[in-house]
């Protein structure tokens, strides 16, 4: 899996290629949760190259959410979640605490 | 029938869902089918690396895959502990993110992937997982 992290003037753009599993979660993880502990709390995650996302990823997500989210001080939402992924995320009922957009450049223009 | 043994590693997880993978594309699932076959066997081995072995590197997982004349059976074995499967309380979604707890997610998620999934657990063969996912009709 490759993470890149991109800076942008309102919030932090990580893309992630590949697939999220238990052995991968840990890298996607040690990346959001270092772009929180500098106080960074405006983040879009680029799913579009992520094929495939298990539980111990969206927990990932879940952990960081909180933190962006604590205070109102930003959020975590999701661009490009590719459709199998998407329905399998709201089949178990973590969907309703994530904003999905279809597009990086949708998902960047929401803050 | 194909098995494949793997050591009971998360750097196993990819070779294990490319095995199932292979058989779910062979018996004429479609690609969200055959995600939601991949998934389950993810997290079943997740689990059973995380909570059955107590660690990486601790045994061994084995996993089946059969024909079924109307979908696919795949069967998944350990000797780690057993446990019972009714304590596992699902996950509660509803509540507020701060509320949200990591755990039970991969049970609720087997069970909402496949069609049937049984546990039995015995000393002489160990732990196994026996899950089926049927073709739409």
């Amino acid at each position: 899996m490759e993470i890149n992290t991109t800076q942008y003037k309102r919030c932090d753009v990580v893309k992630t290629v590949g697939r999220i599993d238990s052995y991968t979660a840990p890298d996607l993880e040690e990346v959001l949760s270092s772009l929180t502990k500098d106080g960074k709390y405006k983040i879009v995650l680029d799913m579009e190259e992520v094929d495939f996302m298990s539980s111990k990823g969206w927990w990932v997500l879940i952990e960081t959410q909180k933190a962006c989210k604590r205070y109102n001080r930003g959020e975590l939402v999701l661009a490009g979640v590719q459709e199998r992924i998407r329905d399998s995320l709201n089949l178990v009922g973590m969907g309703s605490y994530f904003q999905i957009f279809d597009d990086l450049v949708s998902a960047v223009a929401n803050f | 029938m194909a098995t494949e043994t793997f050591p009971g590693c998360f750097e196993s997880l990819a070779g294990i869902r490319k095995f199932v993978f292979k058989s779910a594309m062979d018996a004429g699932f479609d690609e969200k089918e055959i995600y939601a076959v991949e998934l389950a066997v993810d997290e079943a081995c997740s689990n059973i690396i995380e909570h059955s072995y107590g660690g990486e590197g601790k045994g061994e997982i084995e996993c089946t895959c059969n024909d079924l004349s109307d979908g696919i059976e795949i069967i998944i074995r350990d000797d780690g502990q057993p446990f019972d499967p009714n304590s596992i309380a699902p996950p509660n979604f509803s509540v507020e993110l701060e509320e949200l707890q990591p755990r039970g997610a991969g049970l609720f998620i087997i069970s909402n992937m496949m069609d049937d999934v049984d546990f039995e657990f015995t000393k002489e063969k160990g732990n196994i997982l026996r899950m089926v996912k049927r073709k739409k009709t």
